[in-house]
């Protein structure tokens, strides 16, 4: 049953994004800047854990999850060190995806060479 | 000139029907959720070798991340998100693909301006809107904390 709703609702938020880029002109950068935002604020207010419970994966690979990961960060900080979780929080709980990207980036970098086009 | 041009712009609307729309939004539908059944799948694996919840999830993201910057180093990438559009670009893989190409690309440039900068073309924005959301969050929770 959970590999039903992840695999429901991811589609969802996919087919969403999919709607965004057909009918508005949003370019895909806008769209990923767009979805991290939204995951952070409807994290914030609570309502995307909530999601995350029910379709697991579902909810936490596409890219809101990753925002209402640096939510749920920031406030597990300021819980745990106060006021400077406000700074500490969102990077802490995206360092390890954003390094991960990074070197695997960079070592993509070293190793593959560009398409000819 | 006026005439043409609404009859040019009719032209177009029976020339790209919904039904475009709705087969993009089904791909997506299908390969995004596909991605996110084999991040179920893999949360499941790593919970049994005993990773706690929030690792778990965290090692998903990984093998997603490392999978998507694989099919980009190989060029595969770009076919998948040309099927399946924000299928592949809205999971976390999209993230990492767009990380992973512009590092890639810009090579040519060197490796300062081309892949240390250019690797934070979209992730850049990203992270500023994401943190700087998150920080907004953080001063909310923290005065409603109070």
């Amino acid at each position: 049953m959970q590999f039903f709703w992840a695999f429901i609702i991811g589609g969802a938020i996919c087919a969403i994004g999919q709607i965004l880029i057909d009918k508005t002109k949003l370019t895909s950068a806008r769209i990923l800047v767009l979805f991290v935002v939204v995951g952070v604020i409807l994290g914030g207010a609570g309502i995307y854990p909530r999601l995350v419970e029910f379709a697991g994966a579902g909810a936490s690979v596409p890219l809101p999850g990753f925002g209402n990961l640096l939510a749920k960060g920031v406030k597990q900080e300021i819980d745990a060190q106060g006021a400077i979780g406000i700074l500490t929080g969102g990077l802490k709980a995206a360092a390890a995806g954003l390094m991960a990207a990074v070197s695997l980036s960079f070592l993509a970098a070293l190793i593959f060479e560009p398409k000819a086009k | 000139m006026k005439t043409n041009r609404q009859h040019y712009d009719q032209m177009v609307k029976k020339a790209s029907p919904n039904s475009k729309l709705g087969l993009n939004c089904f791909k997506a539908f299908i390969v995004g959720g596909l991605i996110c059944v084999l991040g179920q799948f893999l949360y499941g694996l790593f919970e049994s070798w005993g990773a706690t919840n929030d690792q778990a999830a965290t090692y998903v993201a990984i093998t997603l991340i490392f999978s998507a910057v694989l099919l980009t180093g190989i060029g595969k990438f770009d076919d998948l998100v040309n099927f399946a559009g924000a299928g592949a670009a809205v999971p976390i893989t999209g993230f990492a693909n767009a990380m992973a190409s512009p590092a890639i690309e810009f090579k040519k440039e060197g490796y300062i301006f081309g892949v240390g900068a250019k690797m934070f073309l979209i992730a850049g924005p990203v992270i500023v809107y994401g943190t700087l959301a998150s920080m907004l969050v953080g001063i909310v929770y923290f005065f409603i904390q109070r």
